[in-house]
């Protein structure tokens, strides 16, 4: 991974009204001064950050996400949604490791209304560390078309990580640390792995067979994976009935069924 | 289409001459009066002698302690009051003579000619352009020229041309005519005459400010005689965009920038020569340290020093604000009394005598000298007096009651701002809305009977119509524009799909922009707008009353934050932060594209109020709604009323504070529209502005009461000091217990052979970095309570500045005067107390350094007190989550915006005052809790207030009945109901808050929050990185 000194990163920022995006503007109104890199998109609360808007970020090509909200404790709303986009982002950041977006890509911090000093200090350690990581694919070294293809099934996915994540993934903890320790603990990554990562490569290869039917050792090349573990990610969705072998071209293609992202 | 003015055409005035009220004086205290009571159902007549509105705010560059630019913040304001159906602006108007009495007065007004036809003049400056007589520019303070005809400032308002008739060659000799031959509007009138209108109103409101002291009467620090010796008004104006210079600080002798500035604190201030003005002007000290920070913000190497006596940090965040500054490189605060030396012949350049402690009398060479001048009383000032037949104190300002500070001598005649005496601005906005509460009580009965409801367009419906765009890209003055290439982001909008029409504004929140954008609406179609200015946050309320006016949904505006998130913020990248702009344009296009138009509704108002605490502060609150019609529910935790009032016994003016207390509870007892309720907290409060309900919780008992507003008061604690053997020796005392001890004569005290206190215990330092304001006053209060008790005590007060601001700087010097020793200690030298043993007597001995003598006295003290600071209330947090208003880094209530929402919180309808916002004197209190009754009074004398549009909403068709939002919502806003398919989530509009969070939540994009909808920020995202090829059609596609 090398720092390239000519990469301007872009950034996306979705900042709550009531104090990260205040809080902007107080550091505007102060003349703090911070790198041209962030584009922002005001929201009432960082609650209202779907996982969607931060993947549909990346599918565009931005090099990093910003999430703004109120401290803990702080929310606007009763509703206290800066505690959700606590979880979204973990959520999210597993979600990009899994496709091979470096997590570090999304960042979220607290911002007051009254920490001006503090955004503009936000924007320029975040500007700085994605600027470390380097333009987005490049920095991992994965290739555009299958990023693209990952980010695709993994967005495809969202419906059902909502539903997901209400009956089996939600928690409420008091302190940032707490959320930091369950979502890197054993208990989340076991059921990241048992309900969501099996969920998501079916979905890589159904997109995959969507453009042309493919052997496993096309599948497996085309996602990086060995060639057993292609196999049998094929034959396991052959037998829900997802995929079938079509035997005249010797190659997987996609049953003809509706696809069911929600089952 | 025709354009006429759209007050005109919307609202069809009935001509009269009647009204409530009378605002002399269009400052911010008068505009905010005006805007309070017009608000309130009052018709007010706004009275300014000059040209336009906005006072001596309009010509500061920012505000103390954030900075914010000043006009930006007061502009909006103008446009409210222009605008506004109640408020009848009168400019270039004097008041000749008032008659009658309260409720019932006759003014007589002189209107002076303008020359200028005002419903035909478009301010375009046409006249200007040609007119070739230079006068200078009054405006910014004649350091420049402007031209005998022309607008007195960009955003003026009204912003219409005047001719200053003394230099116009026309009205002098009848010799040139040229700016009637330019005008294409045919609006100028050589010939207008004075005109004289009597109006009846039935009260008054007094606001006509402050004039700044001027040096040049006696040349003072060589001011009149020295080029480069100028004023801190004359600074601010070079120091602004819409400066002499835009913004370039110049020197005026040579036009070149300097390097190296004093500023000369206390000039016509603290001075009891002839001619100078005895009292301290209050906001000098923390003027000159936004000037200093300004002036490194334009040239970093720029060397400041300022010559101060006391610095004077009282307000709220004004000791960090003095930390910042005397921590910038370069900039040094130096105490000592200056004289100027020479003028050096050749540079220009002016010298200053001073003197410290380290280095004795020192001669410095400086490029430019700014005089830090403080406030005098408005010009005529006595002739000003003698028209309204009402009082002036000893300094010439307002006389007015030793509580209340805004009643005048005459009854139904009130003051507010700096005729009261020097003040701030937060404190010329509170005792305007404070002036509100007293109308409102006096004219009651009147309310509503002349208002007139502002009537709007009929909305068009533009379903069906492809998207016309209009792009306006404010240059803010230079506030964007020296960063951003403003024409070459207009140039890239136009290009962008969707857009019709793309302009520059040089003020998008002028009242002519607002004017502008309404007729393109109409006259071009538009049918989404995008300001590219500041921030939304304060802003986009106008320019969506401005798409109303045009008469298209108001939603269907966006605005793009290129200023607060651009141009501020990247100064010196002048092709980043415009490619930057560009980009936050495109976003806020795309986003536009997709707004579709939403309906606000009205909810009605529960017009009772509820006041939490019963201390001065809440009293007055509850007593000011009581008295303007309003029922109240009173909530106190203590068995009494009263607060930390109770321990207060007099004033530094001499008022009885008990009898003040006893009389205003007895009238809140006796008073059948107040619901008492002492040993009472509350548990729980919820609902919104005109609906709260709220648990009271009395013994074990718990009700449940209904209001439309809530004001807090919860007040404020007295720190227990750790230090200076409190607690350890009873001779040890705080500054309210040697009060009461002194009220009770108790003989120790009358005894007391010396007493020393000592002051900024417990604040001014790390752990508690602010000012407790009040305490030096009361020092002073006892001190000189001491003295009268007996004159042989010896008294001595060591403190670090002496904050007795205002005219209680008086009593500071009665104190000196009556032979108070004043010490001086530095925080890193803090005096030493201890008890040592004497001749068999424990004596209690103070130890301090004296800077002036530079060495350690011992003072054996009788008694010690300390001034103990004032500290948030051990509930204030429970307050604060309870009422969702934040707390600032010192833990007192947040206000909503520190200079012109004073008593609001960032809750709507949730007002604060008194000492829990920030230690205040008695009569401070008490016009911030008439202030908050006053805006209160605001919601509570209207039948509804409206909802806002941006709510969520259920596709049904969608919903899958999974519940994911009900779950989340605790507003009770969203429910499952079982509907013909099975459940399906239904959204109660009145509940909903708009945060959006069901909607992040919701697998099937079921529920939508409107205005923030996936598709609008889908949108943005896209926009984000690239430009979309082309329009998105306008069928609702999601």
């Amino acid at each position: 991974m090398v720092a390239r000194r000519d990469f301007e990163p872009k950034i996306i920022g979705f900042l709550c009204n009531w104090c990260c995006y205040a809080g902007a503007d107080l550091a505007g109104v102060s003349r703090y001064q911070y790198p041209p890199n962030i584009r922002v998109i005001r929201v009432p609360c960082s609650g209202r950050v779907d996982p969607a808007f931060i993947l549909r970020s990346f599918s565009n090509g931005v090099d990093g996400v910003f999430m703004g909200g109120c401290h803990l404790g702080d929310c606007h709303y009763i509703t206290q949604g800066n505690y959700y986009a606590l979880s979204v982002m973990h959520l999210t950041k597993k979600l990009l490791e899994q496709v091979g977006v470096n997590p570090k890509r999304l960042r979220l911090e607290w911002v007051s209304a009254s920490e001006g000093n503090r955004f503009a200090q936000v924007m320029i350690d975040l500007t700085g560390q994605i600027k470390e990581l380097g333009p987005l694919g490049v920095g991992e070294g994965i290739d555009a078309n299958r990023l693209k293809l990952k980010l695709e099934a993994v967005t495809r996915l969202v419906p059902y990580i909502k539903i997901l994540e209400r009956k089996r993934l939600r928690v409420r903890f008091e302190t940032t640390e707490e959320y930091d320790r369950y979502f890197a603990g054993d208990e989340f990554k076991k059921l990241f792995r048992d309900l969501i990562a099996d969920k998501l490569r079916t979905e890589e290869i159904m997109l995959l067979l969507r453009e042309k039917p493919m052997s496993v050792e096309e599948v497996s090349e085309a996602l990086a994976i060995s060639p057993s573990e292609a196999s049998s990610y094929l034959n396991h969705s052959a037998r829900q009935g997802i995929v079938r072998f079509d035997e005249a071209q010797k190659r997987f293609v996609l049953a003809d069924v509706k696809e069911q992202v929600l089952s | 289409m025709a354009k006429e003015p759209i007050k005109e055409q919307s609202n069809n005035p009935v001509k009269s001459n009647i009204g409530d009220v009378m605002v002399v004086g269009g400052g911010i205290s008068g505009i905010q009066a005006s805007l309070d009571m017009a608000n309130m159902g009052f018709k007010v007549y706004l009275i300014e002698k000059s040209p336009a509105l906005g006072g001596k705010m309009a010509q500061l560059d920012k505000t103390f302690p954030t900075n914010d630019c000043s006009m930006c913040i007061e502009s909006p304001k103008f446009n409210e009051a222009s605008r506004h159906p109640n408020i009848e602006i009168m400019t270039l108007t004097e008041v000749e003579r008032v008659e009658g009495e309260a409720g019932d007065f006759k003014v007589t007004l002189i209107n002076k000619p303008r020359y200028i036809l005002e419903n035909k003049c478009t301010g375009c400056g046409v006249c200007a352009e040609y007119c070739p007589v230079r006068v200078p520019d009054k405006y910014n303070q004649e350091l420049s020229n402007s031209k005998c005809i022309h607008v007195y400032f960009p955003q003026a308002t009204p912003l219409k041309s005047y001719i200053e008739p003394d230099k116009c060659l026309f009205l002098q000799n009848k010799k040139c005519q040229i700016c009637v031959g330019v005008c294409e509007k045919n609006a100028i009138d050589l010939y207008q005459k004075p005109e004289k209108i009597e109006i009846e109103v039935g009260a008054i409101v007094l606001a006509p400010g402050y004039q700044v002291f001027d040096p040049g009467l006696r040349n003072d620090y060589g001011y009149g005689k020295f080029e480069n010796v100028i004023t801190s008004l004359d600074f601010e104006r070079m120091l602004c965009s819409t400066g002499p210079h835009e913004g370039e600080i110049k020197r005026p002798s040579d036009g070149k920038h300097p390097k190296k500035i004093a500023w000369i604190q206390c000039v016509g201030s603290r001075q009891v020569i002839p001619g100078g003005n005895s009292y301290c002007s209050a906001v000098c000290c923390t003027y000159t340290q936004k000037q200093v920070i300004l002036a490194k913000d334009h040239d970093t190497d720029i060397e400041a020093a300022v010559f101060h006596n006391d610095i004077r940090s009282f307000g709220k965040d004004f000791e960090r604000f003095y930390q910042r500054t005397e921590s910038l490189p370069g900039v040094r605060f130096i105490r000592s009394y200056v004289s100027v030396g020479k003028e050096l012949p050749k540079s220009k350049n002016v010298t200053i005598k001073y003197s410290t402690t380290d280095d004795g009398v020192k001669e410095e060479e400086f490029d430019m000298v700014v005089l830090s001048v403080g406030l005098n009383p408005p010009e005529n000032v006595d002739e000003l007096a003698e028209k309204f037949g009402i009082e002036l104190n000893s300094h010439s300002f307002c006389q007015t009651g030793p509580v209340n500070s805004i009643e005048t001598s005459r009854p139904g005649v009130f003051v507010s701002g700096a005729f009261q005496g020097p003040v701030d601005i937060p404190e010329s906005v509170m005792t305007a809305s404070g002036a509100g509460a007293l109308v409102g009580q006096l004219l009651a009965r009147r309310r509503g009977k002349l208002a007139r409801k502002k009537a709007y367009p009929l909305e068009r419906d533009v379903s069906g119509e492809e998207l016309k765009i209009g792009v306006f890209v404010c240059a803010c003055g230079a506030n964007i524009g020296r960063v951003v290439d403003v024409p070459a982001v207009v140039e890239y909008a136009s290009t962008l799909p969707g857009v019709v029409h793309a302009q520059q504004s040089l003020f998008a929140c002028s009242t002519e922009n607002a004017q502008q954008i309404a007729d393109h609406i109409r006259e071009k179609g538009l049918n989404r707008v995008v300001v590219a200015a500041c921030t939304p946050r304060t802003h986009e309320p106008t320019f969506r009353e401005t798409l109303r006016e045009g008469g298209i949904n108001q939603y269907f505006f966006d605005m793009a934050n290129i200023r607060e998130h651009c141009s501020w913020v990247h100064s010196t990248e002048h092709e980043d932060a415009t490619e930057k702009a560009k980009d936050i344009v495109r976003m806020s296009v795309a986003r536009a594209s997709r707004l579709e138009p939403l309906e606000e509704f009205e909810l009605p108002v529960d017009k009772r109020g509820l006041v939490v605490g019963g201390g001065l502060a809440g009293m007055t609150s509850a007593l000011s709604l009581a008295n303007q019609g309003f029922e109240v529910f009173l909530v106190e935790k203590d068995s009494e009323l009263g607060g930390i009032a109770r321990r207060l016994r007099y004033t530094l003016e001499g008022m009885d504070v008990q009898a003040y207390l006893a009389d205003i509870a007895s009238k809140v007892y006796k008073n059948p529209l107040i619901h008492k309720m002492t040993d009472s907290t509350i548990t729980e409060t919820s609902g919104y502005v005109g609906n709260f309900t709220t648990k009271v919780k009395t013994g074990e008992m718990v009700r449940e009461i209904q209001h439309g507003i809530s004001i807090i008061a919860t007040g404020a604690s007295e720190y227990k000091p750790t230090e200076y053997l409190y607690g350890q020796d009873d001779r040890v005392l705080t500054l309210l217990e040697l009060e009461e001890r002194i009220a009770k004569k108790e003989q120790k005290v009358t005894n007391a052979q010396s007493v020393v206190m000592i002051q900024c215990v417990g604040c001014r330092q790390k752990d508690r970095n602010y000012c407790a304001r009040v305490c030096c006053s009361q020092a002073v209060k006892n001190a000189l309570k001491l003295k009268e008790i007996n004159p042989q005590t010896d008294v001595y007060i060591i403190y670090r500045d002496m904050r007795t601001y205002g005219f209680r700087e008086d009593y500071y010097r009665e104190a000196a005067d009556k032979e108070v020793k004043f010490i001086r200690y530095e925080p890193d030298d803090k005096p030493q107390v201890e008890v040592v043993e004497e001749g068999g007597k424990r004596i209690l001995r103070v130890t301090a350094t004296d800077d002036i003598m530079g060495k350690k006295i011992a003072l054996d003290a009788d008694l010690l007190a300390l001034a103990a600071a004032v500290i948030p209330s051990a509930s204030s947090k429970e307050v604060s989550r309870l009422f969702k208003v934040p707390l600032n880094p010192d833990g007192f209530l947040q206000e909503a915006h520190v200079k012109l929402r004073p008593v609001d919180t960032a809750g709507d309808g949730v007002f604060l005052c008194g000492i829990a916002h920030y230690p205040k004197h008695i009569s401070e209190t008490v016009s911030q809790a008439l202030a908050a009754a006053a805006r209160a009074a605001e919601i509570l004398s209207n039948k509804s207030v409206i909802a806002q549009g941006s709510i969520c909403e259920v596709k049904e068709s969608e919903c899958i009945g999974c519940g994911a939002c009900e779950a989340v919502c605790k507003y009770g806003a969203v429910q499952l109901q079982k509907k013909e398919k099975g459940k399906k989530a239904v959204v109660n509009p009145v509940l909903c808050k708009g945060c959006g969070l069901c909607n992040a939540k919701c697998p099937t994009q079921a529920i939508a929050l409107k205005h923030f909808t996936d598709d609008e920020i889908f949108a943005q995202i896209d926009a984000a990185v690239k430009a979309p090829a082309k329009a998105p059609e306008l069928v609702e596609t999601r």
